[in-house]
Parts: structure tokens; sequence; C-alpha cells
């Protein structure tokens, strides 16, 4: 390609110092020292050290004025018997070889100057003191806060500008739009038909949140009931939702029961997303019959396609004591397993159907056989599962 | 040379030769002279907002914001505009000249321009809350700005709400005072954007609640992911995707061209033998885009509006507010310029034509990228000496070490056993780094990756620019050592949708910016706790890139991307009093909170020091 660009400026006064020379034949023009130094600039490279591009340039580099001094120095020297084997790497984070002039250090012989076993401190500069290194600074650039000239307090330059009056609305704004943001979202996690011997039923399972990302209002409803009978269980909870992990929210609040005896419960509990992605829910009710509960729901998507999903779901509940007017025994009360294939027509909007069996279990099972009901349910589901 | 002959044109924006603007007086009155849209007519009445931009020049520019509908394609949303179109209107300046902006905003809410890369006083930056109170409803805001310090590729945007995805930026170009050192015979503008009929609070909204909604290229029992089960299980024990490059794709966006889709025909003529100069701006509200014109290699000549030692490459990747300035000699009957988002979901097309109307094939997209073990920050690959991390416990040996260049990194995790690591070890951050939920992954090993070509394009088999390509033209004019050096760390939650400068988001240290002293030099290490690519972007400033250039030709820059777990490091001259804005120029990150206000203290008795674009 023909030269493209008439370089008026400095690229006259310094030839080519930056342009990848592994890439291209070296210019004629090239000195033997140059030529020496890319050679050595390649045998860092293999040793996986980072070589500026243009490192060798002639000097015309008036960056580091000490630099000036190590051409002497380091003649004669050579990398190439450098051992970094034994370097610690990990310990380096002080040294700047950004700022290091390896244009300077034509023929370094390193190997004279022992780096076997080289432990760097942090912090510290290089221990090359035998090297000679002259006035190079390879000292690390300290880490600090700013000056007493930075000042201090708020950022109120535009008062002076524009008056403070003139400035509140727009800085509170700014506020709330970088981060300070709250969002509404509503999920209906099952909403289901149930098909199921002896009358098929239905389910709800909500949960929806107003708040920020750390503090949130948490709302719950689930319930479940067959058709033509009256509902046979809803619950509903208002929790204060607040982070406690990256993944993890801590949820404290209230739950009543809709249906069957007066019940009203504290409630305290943990949501989140477990590793593996596992989405679970898991929470200890205290009645105010003084009634100790407790239940943990665990959710996996899993993808088949961008749109169908499969989503395996557990749900256990718990009993301190023997309840025996809701039918519940002390240990484990029941368990569900559930299996839905959904597909996302939206991601805010996905049918499903599935499978879900419930067993009540222990002593459960034997207030279910007392009053006549199957402790082994096997419904057959199909429902939406959506949110906005 | 003026418009080429028997262009039909909607493209008059395109063509901008240098020697028709020498008399572009006329121009510049013209834009004083009030078409229909700027005297309060009505865009809803009149049809919808046009795509592609006019100029504007002269020593006083008027702008006005407005809104209507847009149609991209056949999609239809609803646009913010300036000067009736999208991209606004080409703001055309000159360096050494002083320039008066009138900015009239129409919409029923508060507006604002931002002049992206400029040298200016900072209350005219353009940032509400940070510069100037904004511009409020039926408002006219004159932004008098003394003479330009600096020539180039810029753009401006608004720094209000959202309004930037909407359609409210534009380019800038600033003339040179003297002679261009770069010449060609034709001087055209890309503008890279996107498109999208949703509301952007909406794509807000759904960012914060579903964890890659827009993301439809997600892991799955049958996809063609080079993934074995293991690794599978590793990213999904980690709780995060191994597709997670960009938040918002081409699920919902169609990518723009100077405001046209792939199918709406851009297209810039030239002669064969001519000398193309590409000013190509990423103007995105989201998107990073990998540039090529596949079969044709060009130069890059300028980066963020400042000229470089020209580097001969067949693609780029520009993030979210980068400029680069690039140079090609197109041949045959005509050239596709690709500019294909990061994740490969969707594409802006152009057409460099030897004649209005000739085409070649657009390739398909290629397969999409995953992000791989150097994103997660266990790279030991393109950084060189930069360990800056502790790795004991990791045995090198068993990982074979390899130190080319990305080596490793490029395998995605390269069969390692990940059992034993600690993804979020926050005994690793600094003290200053609030740990809590905003917090998700603390990069193991942050190297500097400023050798890294970008998410995807490790492997492609042509040379892809990176950071440490680039050399500045004109030697800096502050070369002294930095005085002191900073961490700063970029964290988020990506299940939360959480982005944040410490840990801490905007709200808690609005009153608690990052303070500098009147010229002070400074060393700012920026270090990626997040899988995802950031374009962290300050006001006010050029920085220089501390990228193994000499000191004097660092190249400098106003935006610069910290690949996921991994570092980039800038020195930067503080000489700018005032307020500025220090943001992720990704829209949503930057509307989450990863923002902050930097303070450059006043000058006071200080002795006046020369500063960048000064003789």
């Amino acid at each position: 390609m023909r030269l493209l660009f008439v370089m008026l400026l400095a690229s006259t006064a310094t030839p080519a110092f930056a342009q990848d020379h592994s890439g291209h034949a070296m210019p004629g023009a090239q000195t033997p020292a140059q030529t020496e130094c890319e050679k050595e600039a390649a045998r860092h490279r293999a040793m996986g050290h980072a070589v500026p591009e243009g490192s060798c340039a002639p000097a015309a580099q008036p960056a580091e004025p000490a630099a000036g001094g190590h051409a002497d120095a380091h003649t004669g020297m050579d990398h190439s018997q450098m051992d970094h084997s034994e370097m610690d790497h990990g310990q380096m984070q002080g040294m700047d070889h950004s700022a290091m002039d390896h244009s300077k250090m034509e023929s370094m012989d390193h190997s004279k100057v022992g780096h076997e076993n080289m432990q760097l401190p942090e912090q510290t500069p290089m221990g090359h003191g035998a090297m000679d290194h002259g006035a190079m600074d390879m000292t690390p650039i300290p880490e600090g806060p700013p000056p007493a000239s930075a000042g201090s307090g708020p950022p109120r330059a535009a008062d002076a500008i524009w008056g403070a009056d003139a400035m509140r609305a727009s800085r509170n704004a700014l506020r709330t739009e970088n981060g300070g943001m709250n969002v509404f979202w509503f999920q209906g996690d099952r909403a289901e038909y149930r098909a199921r011997e002896g009358g098929d039923g239905y389910l709800w399972d909500v949960q929806g949140y107003y708040g920020g990302d750390t503090d949130k209002f948490w709302f719950k409803s689930e319930g479940e009931g067959a058709f033509g009978e009256q509902v046979e269980s809803a619950e509903i909870q208002g929790l204060w939702s607040h982070a406690i992990g990256p993944w993890w929210d801590l949820q404290a609040g209230v739950r009543q029961d809709l249906t069957g005896p007066e019940r009203t419960h504290a409630v305290i509990g943990v949501q989140g997303l477990a590793p593996y992605t596992f989405e679970v829910d898991a929470a200890a009710f205290l009645s105010n019959k003084g009634d100790l509960t407790a239940s943990i729901e665990a959710e996996l998507d899993q993808r088949i396609t961008q749109r169908l999903l499969l989503q395996p779901r557990a749900e256990v509940s718990l009993s301190a004591q023997d309840i025996p007017e809701l039918g519940i025994g002390a240990g484990l009360d029941s368990v569900e397993l559930g299996l839905r294939l959904r597909y996302e027509i939206a991601r805010e909007f996905a049918p499903y159907i599935g499978v879900e069996q419930e067993w009540k279990v222990g002593q459960s099972a034997d207030y279910a056989h007392l009053a006549g009901e199957d402790p082994s349910v096997t419904n057959y589901v199909v429902g939406v599962r959506f949110w906005f | 040379m003026t418009r080429a002959e028997g262009v039909a044109t909607p493209m008059s924006e395109l063509l901008v030769s240098r020697r028709r603007l020498l008399g572009a007086g006329a121009l510049g009155a013209g834009a004083l002279a009030l078409p229909a849209w700027a005297r309060g007519a009505d865009l809803h009445g009149g049809g919808s907002i046009r795509p592609g931009f006019d100029e504007v020049s002269g020593r006083d520019i008027a702008l006005t914001i407005g809104e209507g509908p847009r149609v991209v394609q056949g999609r239809r949303g609803h646009a913010i505009a300036v000067n009736g179109s999208v991209p606004g209107p080409l703001v055309r300046l000159q360096e050494g000249q002083p320039v008066r902006l009138a900015v009239t905003n129409t919409l029923d809410e508060d507006s604002s321009i931002h002049w992206h890369g400029l040298l200016l006083p900072f209350q005219f930056d353009g940032v509400p809350g940070v510069s100037f109170p904004g511009i409020k409803p039926g408002e006219t805001f004159v932004y008098d700005i003394p003479a330009l310090r600096q020539s180039g590729t810029y753009w401006w945007h608004s720094h209000s709400g959202l309004q930037e995805q909407a359609g409210h930026y534009g380019p800038i170009v600033v003339e040179p005072a003297g002679t261009d050192p770069v010449q060609a015979d034709r001087d055209y503008v890309l503008l890279l954007s996107e498109f999208t009929p949703l509301h952007p609070h909406t794509i807000m909204d759904k960012l914060k609640k579903g964890e890659g909604y827009f993301n439809c290229q997600q892991n799955t029992w049958t996809d063609d992911y080079p993934l074995s089960g293991e690794d599978r299980r590793m990213w999904a024990r980690m709780r995060m995707m191994a597709t997670d490059i960009l938040d918002v794709t081409g699920s919902t966006y169609t990518y723009l061209a100077n405001g046209r889709g792939p199918e709406e025909g851009l297209e810039f003529l030239f002669n064969p033998g001519e000398r193309v100069r590409l000013r190509i701006i990423n103007g995105s509200a989201m998107t990073f885009f990998n540039v090529r014109i596949p079969g044709v290699k060009f130069w890059v000549v300028g980066a963020d509006g400042q000229n470089v030692r020209p580097v001969e490459v067949e693609e780029f990747q520009i993030g979210t507010a980068e400029t680069y300035d690039i140079v090609v000699e197109p041949t045959g009957e005509a050239r596709t310029i690709v500019a294909e988002s990061m994740d490969r979901s969707g594409m802006a097309v152009a057409t460099l034509a030897s004649r209005p109307g000739a085409r070649v094939t657009v390739p398909p997209l290629r397969d999409p990228p995953l992000l791989t073990m150097a994103d997660m920050g266990m790279n030991h690959g393109s950084g060189g000496m930069d360990h800056g991390g502790d790795m004991e416990g990791m045995d090198h040996s068993a990982m074979g070490h390899d130190m080319s260049s990305q080596g490793a990194a490029a395998e995605p995790m390269a069969g390692m056993d990940m059992s034993g690591m600690n993804m979020r070890d926050t005994s690793k951050l600094p003290p200053d780094v609030k740990v809590g939920p905003g917090i998700d992954m603390v990069s193991m090993n942050p190297v500097d990756r400023m050798g890294d070509p970008g998410l995807g394009l490790d492997k492609v088999p042509h040379k892809v620019l990176t950071y440490k390509d680039l050399v500045a033209l004109a030697p800096n004019d502050d070369l002294r050592r930095p005085s002191r050096q900073m961490e700063i760390h970029l964290t988020g939650n990506m299940e939360r949708y959480m982005w944040s400068f410490d840990g801490k988001k905007f709200t808690a240290v609005s009153d608690d910016p990052i303070r500098f002293a009147y010229n002070e030099r400074v060393r700012v290490k920026l270090v990626n706790d997040t899988m995802m690519a950031h374009p962290i972007h300050l006001h006010g400033h050029f920085f220089e890139l501390v990228n193994g250039a000499p000191a004097d030709r660092q190249p400098q820059k106003h935006t610069v991307i910290v690949q996921p777990g991994g570092s980039a490091t800038f020195d930067l001259t503080a000489d700018e009093e005032g307020d500025w804005a220090f943001h992720c120029h990704l829209l949503y990150h930057m509307h989450s909170g990863m923002f902050q206000i930097v303070t450059v203290a006043p000058r006071g008795n200080q002795p006046d020091v020369k500063r960048v674009g000064e003789d």
C-alpha cells in the first residue's frame, strides 16, 4: 500500500518507532543497535514479558529524563539467561514496567545478576541494586489519597455559576436516575388448572415486589381448591425484603391465612438464587397460636431451546408440632415434586403443561386418612407463568 | 469534489468534502434561517422523523430538540430527534474558533446536550445535576464555548434520563486549524446506533426484572456452543451465563448506520483509486460493534478524535462512545462495511459504492462468542508483566502457563477444574471497595487486557486492532511521571442488574466525588470485577492509555474499554477545573448507578499550564 499520509508534525522527527516491527521487514536504515534491541525485545516476549512495541525507539524519548543514564550501565547485559521461573510475579504489582525504557538497555546480560529465586517484596524496588540502574526510576508510583489542594466536600462547582437553587432539582434528579430507581414486579409463577382423581382443581402462586436494589416490599399469595367447592387453602404474605448477598434476600413480615381456622403468622425467610441457579424460597412461620412451621421451595429452569423450558420443582413442608385442626403432623408434613414444560411466547408469558405429585407424610398422612382423603395425589396441570 | 454526481440523495449528509466546507460560511448563515421543523412545526402531523443528518456550522448554531414517531424497516417507535432527524445534525466546528450553540427544548421534560470529547468550561459540558441545571421544557440554553482547543471526530448526545436511546445524538467534526495530517479524497461520517420500538424505560425495567431478558442466544440443551458438560455446570454453579455478552441485543435492536437499518441502503460513494476517510462513531446506547470491510485492509488513523500513527488492520471493536477514524482505499465495484454487534445478534451495514446502487453480498453473522476464563479474571494471556493480583494457589505448570498472546484466555475454560476457585474472594478488594449485594464477582487475577482485541475477536484469522496498537501521532504535552496512582474497581451484579464503581452506586457517593488537585498528574487503574466489558468515559479531559507506547506517545482517549475480569490503566493530567461526570457509557449501566463525579480543584494561584491542543 502506498504511503497514505502526510505526517507533518512529529512523524518526520521520530521515524517509525511505533510500528509493529514483528509484521514488517525492518527498514534497511535500522541501526545494528536497534536490531539488537529488537532481538532483545523478542527474547523478553518469549519469556512472557510485555515489551511495548516501539520500545526500541531511537532516543527521542524525553519521557524519563533520568533514563538517559542507562545506556552505559546496561551495556553487555543479556537477558537470555534470565530465569524467571522462580520469580514470584504475584508480588510484582508495584512494578511499573510501562515506564521502563527498554530502549536504553541494549545487550543487557542479566545472567550475571542472579535472578534465580528472586522474591520481589511488594512495593519495593526490584532488587537490582547490583545492576546499577543508575537513576532509572523503578520505584512504584505511590498510592494514596489526593493532596489537600484537591479540596473536600460535595461537588458544587456548578453552584458558583448557576446558583445552588437552580442546581438543586437536577442534582436530586441525577441521584434518582443513576441508581436510585424503584421497580414494581408482579409474577404469576404458577396459575394452573389441576386435573386429578376425584374432582379437578386450581392453584395460584403469585408474588411481586416494589422497591430498590437492596430493600423491597415483597408480597406473596398462594392458594388452591377444587371446582365447585370452597377454596381449600389461601394465604397472603407481606414482607420486607433486604438483600444480604449478591443472590439472597432476607425476608421478614406477616402471613395471613384466608381459609380455615383464623391464623396469622410471623414470617422470616430467605429467597434467592442458589448455586446451579436453583431458585429457592425458604421460610419459617410462627402462628398466633404458637405453632411453628416451615416450608422450602426450589425451582430450576432448564432451557431446552431458546423458548422451551423444563422446570423441575420441589416443595417440602415441615412442622414443629402436631396441628390437628389443620391436618398437619409434627416433623415432615408434606412433599411435592413437579415437572413443568413451558413455552415462552414472550419472556413475560409462558403457558405450560406438567405433572405434580403430592404426598402427605407421617402423622399428616394419618390425618388425611381420617378425613377420608388420599394422602397421595397426582395432578396433571396446565397453566401459565407470567410477569410484568 | 462536491456532491458526487448522480447520488440519489437522501445522502446529503454523507458527503462532506473538506474543500467544500472551506467555503461554508453560507452554510452557517443557513443554520439561522429556521426550517419548518424548527419553527414549532408539529412533527407528529408532518410525517415521521427523518433518518440521517444535515450539517450545521458557523459561529452561531441553533439546535432544536423535538419528538415524534419514527419508523425503521417497518418497525415503529417513538423517537427524540434534534432538528428533525436521527441522528441529529452534524455539528461542524473549527479548531481555534469559539462557538455558541443555542439548544431549544420542545419536549415536555428536561433535556440537555453533552459535547462528547470536547474540552470546554465545565458549565457547558451539558450534564444536568453536575455541570448545569439542564434545559427545561420550552427553554433555550446557549452553550458559549470559547475557542476550541482540539480537532477531530466527536459526537454529542443527551445526558438527561434515557433520551439518548431514543435518538438524541449526532456527530461532531472539528476541523483542524492547520493542515490535517490525514489526507483523503472523501470524508464521511458513519455513526452507529440502535433503534428499538421499546421505550427506554421499558428496557431498563426488563433488565432489572428478567435477567437475560434480551439474550436469545442462551445456553440450552440443544445449542451448538463448544462447551462441555463440565463447563456448563461450572457456569451454572457460578449463577452466570457464558453467553452474557451484551445486555440489550438484536432481539429488540435494529442496528443503524447514520440512522438507517441494514436494509435501508446507506452508501458512501467513491471513485476507484480514491482514498476515503471514515469517521466512525459509536453513538449507541448499549452496543459494542465489530467493524470490518470484508476483504479490505484499512488504516486506523484516529482514536477518540486524536490522531494516531496509522495502524493497518482488517477489523476493530468499537466500544460505546468511542470514535475511530479510518482510511480505506476501496477497490472493485462495491465493498460492504459491516458493524456487527459484539454478541453477533445483528449488524449495521453500509456500502462503499463506486456507483449509486452498487452492492456486494453482505456476509452472514458469525457465530456468537462465549465468555472465557480471561473474562472471569483468570487471564494468563495478553497482559504482560502486570500480574496485579496475587496468584498463589494456582498451579501454573498444570495450566501450561501459556503467556503467548491471548493464549489460554482464548479457550473457553480450557478444561480447567474450577471447583476450588472462589469467584468472589472479597479479600482481594482494596478497603475502599464496599462489599455488598452489588458485587457478584471479584476478578481473581485482573491483568492488563489492553492488548486484547475484544470479546470474540481473539481467534479471527486477520489483524484486529488492540489498544496496544495505538500510538499518538503528535507528542503529548505533559511528560511528568504521575505523582500518585489510584485504583477504581468496576463492580456489578448481573442478577440484580446493579452496576457501580467500588461497590458504591452513585446514590451512595453523590456528595463524595473523586477529587484531583489542579494540574495533578495521576495514574488511574480501572479493575473490572465483572464479566462485562465497560466503556468508561471521563468528561472534559483526555487521558493517556498506559498501553506500552513511549511515554510521550501514549494515545489520548476520552473513553476506555475495560475488558471483563481485566484492567486498563491511564495517566490523567487533571487540568480542567470543575465538576465532571465519570461513568460507564453503557446507558443502562450508568442508569443503574455506575456513575461518579470527578472534581478538579480550581486553578487558583497555580501557574498557567500548557493545555492539550495548545502550541
